[in-house]
């Protein structure tokens, strides 16, 4: 189905959503905020903001919930997919993003696509790759299925579902009794690898072809090959972090570079590919509930204080819920109001039948959206906003840290307003007399207090068509790549050293029995797009619905063919949808996608197994079975 | 690569043919059965795009078409994209990618069969076969000129078989002829594997006159190219040596790659494929290149209308080319040499791929030849009826599995040639003078002909003369000497030198050397002498040289994609009613073509023409 | 550190008799740009290596038998290149009548001005010259393939194929005059490999290409280019960060294209982020 842009506010009375002037629905918001916190103090309020916003929102966003809510609750759907990549490179390197920049994909020796479909789930960025190999480079990928972007690779790797730290031991093993593993810069700039030795010593060749499926060779090509490049990028998705161990995924992945020293150097570096346009600026922009704007630590008093003069309040020194935390404390009563800002829980959250359980027992939900969303009906007030990409004037932040301009082009419909003219009039209504001339003067704030944004102002970004960060001054831009530091000579210049991480095998937690004799795994089509409110909008030639892909021999074995449908179900949630066969895939191993939940709710199977580092879930591995549906009559 | 396939499955008869040139698939991503280990781990197979080609003809050459099965079929097989392997395999005129009989006949409608009434046997052919496209076809020179008007009947099938017919005369044309006739021999499976190795080379000859049938000159003393043409026996290496092959190879041990490049520029030796770039540079050129490997190119493509020595010499003296070939890779430091042989040659490529098994069997291709430290092989490719093919830069195109489309120079071949790789290309005949040259020294070679044109040169001589044929005269003979040879019938009124893209010439005093024929605002080309009399319609021979060139456009350029066209039409309209202005567009797109077509067919496509309204006032 | 590419020589040619040094490497059109000279080009593509099939940049080099196209050729040191001489002029009308008689040129930007600027009759090959002239094909709900305003540039060729997409739709089928831009067997687009990235259309120099959306406000005659404005900002979907820019009639988004210099993009898209408007 398609969606109609929201054009006027809409509040709830007796129960039904019901058109309403910007005053009342701007008042009905602000005093159920007010009477929350006035009711349960400031920790009931959470917010989560919006990925696909601009960073200047993210940073009004943010700064309405620590200054004028009082809470560090705010998140937003990083969690379902990158957060673990931030997680995992920040307690390495002290800094979440990834490290290296396209352009460097392209002149590199090795690239390893490691559970990334990026042929359909990042194709501009598979062009760079692509580069990349017909410049010369060996690709390698490592996902369960032959996906597009394993049909380029030199050697793929279809390992189980969630044996990826086993893999990432063997390999890591391997390059050490191979000799292949760089001891100086082990030695200078990291910490902790005896014990990491030690810990992948019993993933020999053998064992990990067990545990992985992946032939011993393989896995021995792979490791010789990455270790012997002069240059190596290690790039991941969502087939990494969609885990409920996915910090410990990203650990496995980063411990291959300090192994290898393929960190720190131009061609060199690890690289999480972002699924949102503006993931990495969110949490840049400190929509996160540890870090305030420019990734800076809320624990640090220095940085506090800094903020509190900027910002003229005090700031909570705790870090606040993340969205898996928020989701349980609506439950258990602790977060009693919500504000959403583009973001659709109901539908992008595995185990959707919870979500919706636990938003319903909130006493007062706003959503403001350009979509009358699943979560958004179940909304007290639907506050209608511009979709930023075309109809706000602002910056995104992409994948390689990229910095750039987002232009208005067009109005947006109806009564639909700008999210930070929403923002500050919601903070005027609760005491704070915001106001913004534009964009512009919103990211100069920013700027004042994030060093790593500081030198790119808004002619610099149209100059350059964008720029890294970080970027300190007006004058300079940095290299394209980060952690230069990790190979100084002079131990004051290299900083604090990055630790290797011990990490344990953890299989995904929706084990495979009789019952549930399948492994389903999830992922993204090139023409679709998340929950497909956006990407419904067009016609495209490709799509066909949702299906469950299955191999020809599972096909033939459960007596289905192409196009017949059939009831999968897991131990959570039943659904029904038509059988694609495609032989990228093998016995017990079977793909759905989630960009059709109005017809199919894939995410009625998944399992709200979730990282408990991180917060996201375990989209990537649930336990299903697939029946015949039996004819009635 | 991510290819996408429909969902069309090839026949068990179409994979067998591709499975026969390429063995068994080894993965089930190239088209093979499932298997464990298959959905567990997948490495990139080698790139296999240069045997495109040679597939496309062994569905070709057993089904008699190419359908979508096959065609996906050999794109997992090779990882080649399908819509780039359709764009391949619709370029070259002898494959199909519609259904048709397996046997389909092939009717020269060309300059030397128009001139002996080709046009009538074509009528009689489409009355009893019908319309083109199915059973027949209309088809560029077929290089039998001397056996004008000529066909060819190609028969698909497990072996596929051909059969020449020549000349033709129009109540020959039977139902029955290309039915009932014994099916003779064939084209091999495909120029790559070498299907026929061993077998009897003349097997399948029955019926065809023999190579030195189209010698007039066979076992007369002189001749040096044409010297063992009906002499030695074609299929014997044996007979070869006897005959004093491979002393030339030996000399060229002796002298070392260097010595042997001095000897070939000493010599004087010159291209015999039309452009008449001296050999010993380019071979220099080539020798110098830092980048490896080098690359030898064989030019066999001999598809210039009228010509047809290069195919009696590979029939009629194959070996020689083949120590040729070996001579020039040692010189240039090749390990790799493709002869590149156009696909309407069934017989060349039949006494070459023996003669280069039997040369291989004997050590004298392959590892340390003759004992030395040298390595050496030849790979045999069939061209599928592309004139472009022969363009010195369309045939690397045509070899790598891509359309035979020229590319742009420079770069030129000996820096970036075939597979981007520093590569000699020499036609037939520019080849076997290397033979004379090492026996004789490059002294006693330069001493025959004159001094810019140095050895002696092959004509093709063909149209209204009572014995067509090949003929080897010293440079420096004039066209007069070479008519009186060849006999005239009737009162020659014109001659076409060096083919479609020659020139017409009325002086039979004209000297038949590079330096002469550039004087007389001719060319040797291609050795072409296609001798007119009185009663050839003039008008329809242009008409057929415009058709030609628009056939034969790739299609890459302007100029000449729609130059051709309009050069055609014009002639059209002027064969009807003579308009100054067509006069005038036809000069304007004619120097357009000259000045900025990517490659010489665009180049010379206005040359015979302009010559016969400039000449014979055609239009006058 | 970030490896620099060595300082370029650097090469002084001759241009229209005047004298422009440009890094080694370039090309004559390179050199023409840099003298200032209008160099008429239909096949160049800024993000493509250069084909030169269409021959409209032929300029005379001294020394040279034929003609060079000036997108493709390298300047060698001490080139003497002549962009407005009789014989250049001569070709360049030619071509222009050659491609004017035989192609709708009708939505080529500039053509038109060319023609009259090289006193180019298109006319003269009269009505019976041979055209390819054909229906449009509409097969899919994204963008049209008008082949009968294709001058077989092979960009859209390139661009689906190895330079940028890798996607092998399209390739060319036939030979000669005949040579069409066609899938396997000319099947429909949608029964073809095609992922609908567009980026054919982005390169397509004549309008044979176009949205849609571009093709049916021509055909109800409410195209109108001055009326629309170009915004160039970052695509809603994925977090790679391409560059689109928005082409706007009367408040709607008519096409996208992306800048061709861009780092992230070189002008190229996936389908979302090239069709994926709709929702606004």
């Amino acid at each position: 189905m398609s969606y109609d842009r929201l054009t006027h506010p809409l509040v709830r009375e007796n129960g039904v959503l019901r058109r309403a002037t910007w005053e009342e629905a701007l008042d009905r918001a602000a005093e159920g905020f007010r009477r929350n916190v006035a009711e349960h103090g400031p920790d009931s309020f959470a917010m989560l903001s919006c990925a696909r916003s601009t960073n200047e929102m993210n940073y009004v966003g943010q700064k309405f919930a620590r200054v004028v809510m009082g809470t560090n609750n705010v998140d937003s759907c990083n969690r379902t997919c990158h957060a673990p990549s931030v997680a995992g490179l920040s307690a390495v390197f002290g800094s979440g993003g990834g490290t290296s920049s396209y352009q460097e994909v392209e002149d590199t020796d090795v690239i390893v696509m490691w559970g990334s479909a990026a042929r359909n789930a990042h194709p501009i960025f598979f062009q760079h790759v692509l580069k990349g190999i017909h410049n010369g480079a060996r690709m390698f990928a490592v996902d369960p299925r032959r996906t597009g972007t394993a049909q380029w690779a030199d050697l793929w790797l279809g390992l189980n579902v969630g044996t990826d730290i086993p893999l990432a031991h063997a390999v890591a093993r391997e390059i050490i009794h191979a000799g292949l593993h760089n001891e100086a810069f082990i030695e200078r700039a990291t910490t902790g690898f005896e014990e990491f030795r030690e810990s992948v010593e019993p993933w020999t060749l053998g064992v990990a072809e067990q545990v992985t499926g992946v032939p011993a060779d393989a896995i021995r090509e792979l490791a010789h090959a990455y270790a012997r490049a002069d240059r190596a990028q290690l790039c991941w998705t969502l087939g990494i972090t969609e885990h409920h161990n996915a910090t410990d995924n990203v650990r496995a992945l980063i411990n291959l570079s300090l192994l290898t020293g393929h960190v720190g150097r131009y061609g060199s570096g690890l690289s999480p590919l972002r699924g949102q346009n503006n993931v990495q600026g969110g949490g840049d922009m400190g929509a996160i509930p540890n870090r305030l704007p420019g990734f800076q630590d809320i624990l640090d008093p220095g940085i506090r204080t800094a903020f509190e003069q900027a910002w003229g309040a005090p700031i909570q020194p705790r870090y606040g819920y993340n969205l898996t935390q928020m989701l349980e404390a609506m439950g258990e009563g602790h977060v009693t109001t919500c504000y959403l800002i583009g973001e659709n829980p109901v539908q992008s959250e595995a185990d959707s039948l919870a979500c919706v359980k636990r938003l319903s027992m909130l006493d007062h939900l706003v959503v403001q959206d350009i979509f009358l969303t699943k979560t958004a009906q179940m909304a007290d007030v639907v506050l209608p906003a511009s979709a930023a990409w075309c109809e706000a004037d602002g910056t995104f932040t992409n994948s390689e840290r990229r910095v750039q301009r987002v232009r208005k082009a067009l109005d947006p419909p109806g009564e639909a307003r700008d999210d930070i003219e929403i923002l500050c009039e919601l903070a005027r209504r609760l005491g704070h007399d915001w106001h913004y001339d534009g964009a512009e003067q919103v990211w100069d704030e920013l700027r004042s207090v994030s060093p790593v944004h500081r030198g790119m102002t808004y002619p610099r970004l149209d100059e350059h068509q964008g720029i890294q960060w970080p970027c300190f001054t007006e004058d300079t831009l940095e290299p394209p790549y980060l952690h230069a530091r990790l190979w100084e000579t002079d131990p004051v210049k290299r900083g604090e050293p990055a630790p290797f991480a011990l990490l344990r095998h953890s299989p995904p937690v929706d084990l495979l029995d009789e019952e549930y004799p399948l492994r389903l795994t999830t992922g993204r089509r090139l023409d679709s797009y998340n929950t497909g409110v956006q990407s419904s909008g067009f016609a495209s030639p490709l799509r066909r619905g949702e299906t469950i892909e299955l191999c020809p021999e599972d096909a033939e074995r459960l007596g289905v063919v192409a196009g017949e449908e059939v009831r999968i179900s897991s131990r959570r949630g039943s659904v029904i949808a038509p059988v694609y066969i495609d032989p990228a895939l093998r016995p017990g191993l079977v793909f759905m996608t989630f960009h059709f939940p109005d017809e199919v709710d894939t995410n009625a199977l998944t399992i709200e197994a979730t990282c408990p580092i991180a917060g996201t879930a375990e989209f990537k591995a649930a336990a299903v079975r697939v029946e015949k549906l039996v004819k009635v009559g | 690569m991510d290819l996408r396939f429909r969902d069309a499955e090839p026949t068990a008869e179409e994979r067998e043919a591709v499975d026969a040139l390429l063995g068994p698939p080894a993965t089930a991503w190239e088209g093979g059965r499932r298997t464990e280990t298959d959905l567990r781990v997948a490495a990139r197979p080698e790139s296999a795009r240069d045997l495109l080609l040679p597939a496309l003809h062994a569905v070709n050459d057993r089904v008699g078409w190419i359908s979508e099965g096959a065609l996906d079929y050999i794109c997992r097989r090779l990882t080649v994209p399908p819509a780039e392997a359709y764009g391949v395999a619709t370029f070259y005129a002898l494959l199909s990618v519609k259904p048709r009989p397996p046997r389909v006949l092939h009717v020269c409608t060309d300059l030397a069969c128009q001139a002996k009434g080709a046009d009538a046997v074509r009528r009689r052919v489409e009355e009893r076969l019908g319309p083109p496209g199915q059973s027949w076809q209309p088809s560029p020179c077929l290089g039998l000129c001397e056996r004008a008007p000529a066909a060819l009947a190609l028969e698909a099938g497990s072996p596929p078989t051909a059969d020449v017919y020549g000349p033709v005369l129009p109540e020959q044309v039977t139902d029955g002829l290309w039915t009932d006739l014994p099916a003779t021999a064939g084209p091999s499976s495909n120029g790559a594997a070498g299907g026929s190795r061993g077998e009897d080379p003349r097997a399948g000859d029955t019926g065809e006159p023999p190579a030195e049938a189209a010698v007039p000159q066979a076992g007369q003393d002189g001749l040096v190219l044409l010297r063992r043409i009906g002499v030695a026996d074609p299929a014997s290496l044996d007979g070869y040596r006897a005959d004093g092959g491979y002393a030339a190879l030996r000399r060229a041990f002796r002298l070392g790659p260097a010595g042997v490049i001095r000897e070939v520029l000493e010599s004087g030796l010159v291209g015999r494929g039309g452009a008449a770039f001296p050999t010993g540079r380019k071979w220099d050129a080539t020798a110098r290149q830092p980048d490896h490997p080098h690359y030898l190119v064989c030019n066999a493509d001999e598809s210039e209308p009228g010509t047809f020595k290069d195919r009696v010499i590979m029939e009629g003296d194959p070996y020689a080319l083949v120590e040729a070939m070996t001579i020039a890779a040692y010189a240039t430091g090749c390990a790799k040499g493709y002869l590149y042989i156009r696909g309407e040659y069934p017989r060349a490529i039949r006494r070459l791929e023996h003669a280069i098994a039997t040369a291989r069997a004997r050590g004298l291709l392959g590892t340390g030849i003759l004992g030395h430290a040298f390595d050496f092989d030849i790979e045999l490719r069939r061209g599928a009826g592309a004139y472009i093919c022969g363009e010195e830069t369309a045939i690397f195109n045509s070899i790598e599995g891509f359309r035979g489309e020229p590319r742009s120079k420079p770069p030129f071949p000996v820096e970036k040639g075939l597979f981007g790789k520093p590569t000699v290309v020499n036609n037939v005949e520019t080849l076997v003078n290397v033979l004379p040259i090492l026996e004789h020294g490059a002294q006693a070679y330069a001493a025959i002909g004159t001094e810019a044109s140095t050895g002696t040169k092959l004509f093709c001589v063909s149209g209204n003369v009572a014995r067509p044929g090949i003929y080897e005269l010293p440079f420096g003979a004039t066209l007069r000497d070479l008519m009186d040879l060849a006999n005239p019938v009737g009162e020659p009124r014109a001659v076409l030198l060096g083919g479609a893209a020659g020139a017409f010439v009325t002086d039979l005093d004209i000297p038949l050397t590079f330096e002469g024929t550039r004087q007389a605002g001719a060319t040797l080309g291609s050795g072409v002498v296609l001798v007119l009399d009185d009663s050839v319609d003039l008008k329809a021979m242009l008409l057929r040289i415009a058709e030609f060139f628009r056939d034969e456009s790739c299609g890459q350029c302007v100029p000449c994609r729609v130059g051709t066209v309009r050069q055609e039409e014009a002639l059209h309209r002027l064969s009807e009613r003579v308009d100054e202005r067509d006069l005038l567009l036809l000069r304007e797109v004619g120097q357009t073509m000259r000045d900025a077509s990517i490659c010489g067919l665009g180049q010379t496509a206005w040359n015979a023409v302009e010559s016969a309204i400039d000449r014979l006032g055609v239009y006058r | 550190m970030i490896p620099l590419q060595p300082p370029r020589r650097l090469v002084d040619v001759e241009v229209d008799g005047e004298s422009v040094r440009v890094p080694e490497g370039s090309t004559i059109l390179d050199a023409c740009t840099a003298a200032g000279k209008d160099v008429p080009t239909l096949c160049y593509g800024d993000t493509l290596t250069p084909k030169n099939a269409c021959r409209v940049c032929v300029v005379e080099v001294e020394g040279s038998r034929t003609l060079a196209p000036a997108c493709s050729r390298k300047v060698e040191p001490g080139m003497t290149v002549g962009t407005d001489t009789e014989r250049a002029r001569h070709s360049r009308k030619v071509v222009l009548e050659l491609l004017g008689s035989s192609v709708d040129l009708s939505t080529t930007p500039r053509a038109a001005e060319w023609i009259e600027e090289y006193g180019a009759e298109p006319g003269r090959f009269g009505a019976d010259a041979a055209t390819v002239e054909q229906p449009a094909k509409v097969d899919n709900e994204l963008y049209v393939r008008d082949y009968a305003k294709c001058i077989l540039c092979y960009k859209c060729v390139d661009a689906c194929g190895d330079q940028w997409q890798n996607t092998f739709a399209i390739g060319v089928a036939g030979r000669g005059f005949d040579a069409t831009i066609s899938t396997e067997f000319d099947a429909p687009l949608t029964d073809s490999a095609c992922v609908y990235c567009g980026n054919c259309v982005e390169v397509c120099p004549t309008g044979a290409l176009s949205f849609k959306t571009e093709f049916d406000m021509r055909a109800a005659g409410t195209w109108d280019e001055s009326r629309q404005t170009e915004t160039t900002t970052i695509c809603s979907y994925c977090g790679v960060g391409c560059n689109l820019t928005l082409h706007v009639q009367d408040n709607k988004i008519v096409k996208v294209t992306s800048p061709h210099d861009n780092p992230v993009t070189h002008g190229n898209l996936c389908v979302k982020g090239r069709f994926g408007f709709g929702y606004v």
